[in-house]
């Protein structure tokens, strides 16, 4: 499977085509622990006709493709397939248009996620979605893998902003789906096929997002609880009190430690667990609010509630729960991390089960997570050089992904399957619903060109 | 004694990247290319396979190592506390020793200065006086115009307009080896002064500053003669048994005094990074009470309380602060420069878009790579046009330099001094311009 990269040079321009080991091996991994693999070239094109182009000289050549954004992802999306075609977009950089009348903005899918919400601000506007990475993170890698992030909650994730696609297909020609409208019932809803399709079915090459206005407030509270349970028990109560703060984030104290050291704010490092709350909203309902929520959480078991004085502040501990998962990586060499998700009453049983596992299998783990919307990441601080402690590793997440089902939860909440999640997927789906999936990526990508291998193995 | 390779670093330390991406926004080399071999994650990705032994260290490696900047932005973004300084000075020595290497003129330049003119302080201050000589008396501005130095070959003449602009007064001319507190002013102890190499010769005001604000505050001030470099540069640039030498030749010009003094001083981001961490390089006890005493000046004026100057200016002008790499993410220095600032009199602060990021002065890296220097230069100015500020203040030579250049060649009109400069003309401008007690 020998690439003629020269084919592709005379498509993106010679100068955007890498084949030489030392180029090569930077691009043999994303965000994911433990998965690397060698592409065969890795191009960079810089618009949909040039990606359309070489999708056809890559059918022309028979070679897989694999769609690489920033290299973020957490599940292994877009790690090579060996010897493949790696097309890498972030020279599609561009804010197309902003568009205050309809709410919405069109980008090329190599824009960085925090630059949307930068360039929605600028109108008083406001893109909610805002993944552990939006720093660096592209949007077409967002809208491939479907992220979250922490405001799921009240703004829900990816899915719920995009408006409209244009695709790359497998055998390179180029369509537009959805549009502008809050309601179009024209037809199956194609676009949303494409989202979270985590590159197996197109090439995201243009995304059309709706904004929404931006909240005129925002509080932040950091309530620290003696134990676990009691933290679980004031989500609980907030949420049956009918609040939706924007986010509910959820550390425990391993990833607090990690995360003081690395950001040095004054976290309770001695707390077992510590709420982050935010609301957002009319200043006055703000106000109420987070009244409400400090009563709640004092009432429940909390040690201590701080509201953060300035939006400075607020900021900097948001951004220190963004980076709790790299932090981790401090305490040991590999980290391993699990994006499990079940129903928000079912979570304190999910994260007792997550410690009584790592003890059963003497882990070490740090838990963290999206405590409002269920979303729990699991962390294992392992070395993967050590055979023996991974096969512990493997046999708890088993436990964990079987115990999570049994809950009615997901194997994945936003990470997305790609090649990390892929040997528990068949778990959660019934035989139709397994079959179904490969029903859809076979009549899209029937040669199988697309990301071959992730979500799940070829029929 | 060999240097440590990439082989020999414990495994763990490059085990540590879990390439999660985070570092790539804050790469001025990943900015300029979005290639992932010109990020910090991707550049461990290479120093990982040569531990591994699926890559050779050849010229691909060492020219990547030399494209690094070493401005260690990434270590400030990284979550997971990579030690990219540790990886970057080994990698970079060990390209250095392979003989498949680089080029002949980069070879040259980088053993004139390394070997030749930072080893040695005599020479640098000899050369420091030539240039004085040759500046002063305008000539350098024929001889840039006739080409002259391209005479002796096309390194030296690309060298020749980088040398900065010499002070009237050298650091050991301006600066007395034993500087006490005018009357008046309680002693509160003694400390050491460094002059840096080049800070010593070009921006000797700066140190004569450093000394008076120290003198204004109740420290009596040692200045050791002809100060040996530090050996950062040396660190930075592969020599890692040159910087050992130059480390322990700085010591032990401190060496009589050293016991009694509360702090040894730096004013220099990029000196004070490697100052700090002699331990690291040199095996013996004085090198670890020396990093507990080294101090920036702008850290020891705040942890020990300084005297905020008085004043009531009629005229506030706006300044704005860049940061020197290797003080802001080499030490973590950001707040105490900033709180100087602030509280001077007569300049309204305004915070600088990106003032974290590199200048591409980096050390030698303006002589060394040139275009890509020039390039994170122009970001640099561009953001420093955006404020309002007719004033930019930093505190590294190297990023004063560059700074200054780079505001020439655009055509603004905008001044470059040093958060310490600015106290101690506020200082100057209380006390009626009364000269600091020399005595």
């Amino acid at each position: 499977m020998a690439i003629n990269a020269s084919a592709f040079g005379k498509i993106v321009g010679k100068d955007q085509v890498l084949t030489e080991n030392a180029d090569l091996i930077p691009y043999g991994f994303d965000g994911t622990a433990g998965i690397k693999q060698l592409p065969g070239a890795v191009i960079f094109p810089a618009d949909t006709a040039e990606v359309a182009a070489s999708v056809k000289e890559a059918v022309r050549q028979d070679i897989p493709i694999v769609t690489r954004g920033s290299g973020t992802g957490l599940s292994g999306g877009s790690v090579p397939i060996a010897g493949c075609l790696v097309i890498c977009l972030v020279r599609l950089d561009r804010i197309l248009e902003i568009d205050p009348a309809n709410l919405t903005i069109r980008v090329q899918p190599g824009v960085i996620t925090k630059d949307i919400d930068e360039a929605a601000l600028q109108h008083g506007l406001f893109y909610p979605p805002d993944p552990g990475s939006m720093k660096i993170s592209t949007i077409g890698g967002n809208v491939a893998e479907n992220s979250g992030g922490l405001r799921g909650l009240k703004y829900g994730v990816t899915r719920d902003y995009v408006m409209g696609l244009e695709v790359v297909q497998a055998d390179g020609e180029v369509t537009r789906l959805g549009n502008a409208c809050v309601k179009d019932v024209a037809g199956y809803s194609l676009k949303d096929l494409f989202i979270g399709s985590e590159g197996t079915l197109g090439i995201i090459t243009e995304v059309l997002l709706k904004l929404v206005p931006r909240p005129k407030a925002r509080k932040t509270l950091m309530a620290t609880f003696s134990s676990m349970e009691a933290a679980a028990e004031a989500v609980s109560r907030i949420i049956a009190a009918q609040i939706i703060p924007c986010t509910l984030e959820f550390i425990d104290q391993v990833t607090l430690q990690c995360v003081e050291d690395y950001c040095q704010i004054g976290l309770p490092v001695e707390a077992a667990a510590v709420l982050l709350i935010e609301t957002d909203g009319h200043p006055s309902a703000v106000a109420d609010e987070a009244v409400a929520m400090e009563k709640i959480c004092r009432d429940h078991g909390a040690d201590d509630v701080k509201v953060a004085a300035t939006e400075e502040d607020a900021a900097k501990l948001a951004s220190a729960r963004r980076q709790a998962f790299s932090a981790l990586a401090r305490v040991r060499p590999t980290t391993i991390l699990e994006d499990v998700t079940v129903p928000r009453s079912e979570l304190a049983k999910m994260v007792s089960f997550v410690n009584e596992t790592a003890e059963k299998y003497q882990l070490q783990v740090g838990t963290f997570g999206h405590m409002g919307d269920g979303n729990l990441h699991p962390t294992f601080l392992t070395d993967e050089k050590n055979a023996e402690e991974m096969e512990r590793v493997h046999h708890a997440l088993s436990d964990i992904v079987d115990k999570t089902i049994e809950l009615g939860g997901t194997v994945t909440g936003e990470h997305g399957v790609g090649l990390a999640k892929k040997e528990y997927l068949s778990r959660q789906f019934d035989t139709t619903g397994f079959a179904m999936l490969k029903l859809v990526k076979k009549s899209l990508d029937p040669d199988n060109r697309l990301n071959p291998g992730k979500i799940f193995d070829p029929a | 004694m060999r240097a440590l390779t990439l082989k020999d670093l414990d495994y763990s330390v490059l085990q540590q990247c879990m390439h999660c991406g985070m570092c790539l926004p804050s790469c001025p080399t990943y900015e300029s290319t979005k290639r992932e071999r010109h990020s910090p994650r991707g550049r461990i990705a290479l120093m990982r396979a040569v531990a591994d032994g699926d890559l050779d260290v050849g010229a691909e490696l060492a020219e990547e190592m030399n494209y690094c900047l070493g401005c260690l932005a990434c270590t400030t973004a990284c979550p997971a506390g990579v030690d990219y300084t540790t990886m970057f000075e080994t990698a970079r020595a060990e390209t250095e020793a392979s003989p498949l290497t680089g080029t002949v003129k980069r070879r040259f330049l980088r053993w004139l200065l390394l070997n030749q003119v930072f080893l040695y302080p005599g020479r640098l201050q000899l050369i420091g006086h030539l240039l004085r000589i040759y500046q002063n008396s305008g000539l350098d501005l024929i001889v840039r115009k006739l080409k002259l130095p391209y005479l002796l070959g096309r390194s030296i003449g690309d060298l020749e307009p980088a040398a900065p602009q010499m002070n009237r007064e050298f650091s050991d001319e301006c600066i007395d080896l034993w500087e006490h507190p005018p009357e008046g002013v309680k002693v509160r102890g003694k400390v050491g002064m460094l002059t840096g190499c080049v800070q010593s010769l070009a921006f000797a005001d700066v140190n004569r500053d450093t000394v008076d604000v120290l003198l204004h505050n109740g420290w009596s001030v040692f200045t050791p003669r002809t100060q040996a470099c530090c050996g950062s540069l040396h660190a930075h640039n592969g020599a890692p048994l040159l910087a050992r030498q130059t480390g322990e030749n700085l010591m032990s010009q401190f060496e009589r005094e050293f016991p009694g003094l509360d702090a040894v001083i730096t004013n220099a981001g990029g000196c004070g990074s490697h100052l700090k961490h002699f331990s690291s390089v040199i095996d013996a006890d004085m090198a670890t009470q020396w990093d507990e005493k080294v101090k920036d000046i702008h850290e020891f004026l705040v942890e020990t309380g300084y005297r905020i100057p008085e004043g009531s200016e009629a005229e506030i002008h706006a300044l704005t602060y860049h940061e020197s790499c290797h003080l802001c993410h080499g030490q973590g220095i950001k707040s105490q420069p900033r709180e100087i600032l602030d509280s001077l009199p007569a300049w309204q602060r305004e915070e600088l878009p990106h003032s974290d990021t590199c200048c591409g002065s980096a050390g030698i890296y303006n002589v060394l790579q040139p275009e890509e220097s020039a390039r994170i230069l122009d970001r640099k100015i561009e953001s420093i046009e955006k404020t309002s500020a007719t004033c930019v203040v930093t505190s590294n030579p190297g990023c004063h330099l560059q700074i200054q250049g780079g505001l020439q060649k655009h055509g603004l009109d905008i001044s470059v001094t040093q958060p310490v400069s600015l106290l101690a003309e506020a200082y100057r401008i209380q006390s009626g311009n009364s000269p600091v007690d020399k005595s």
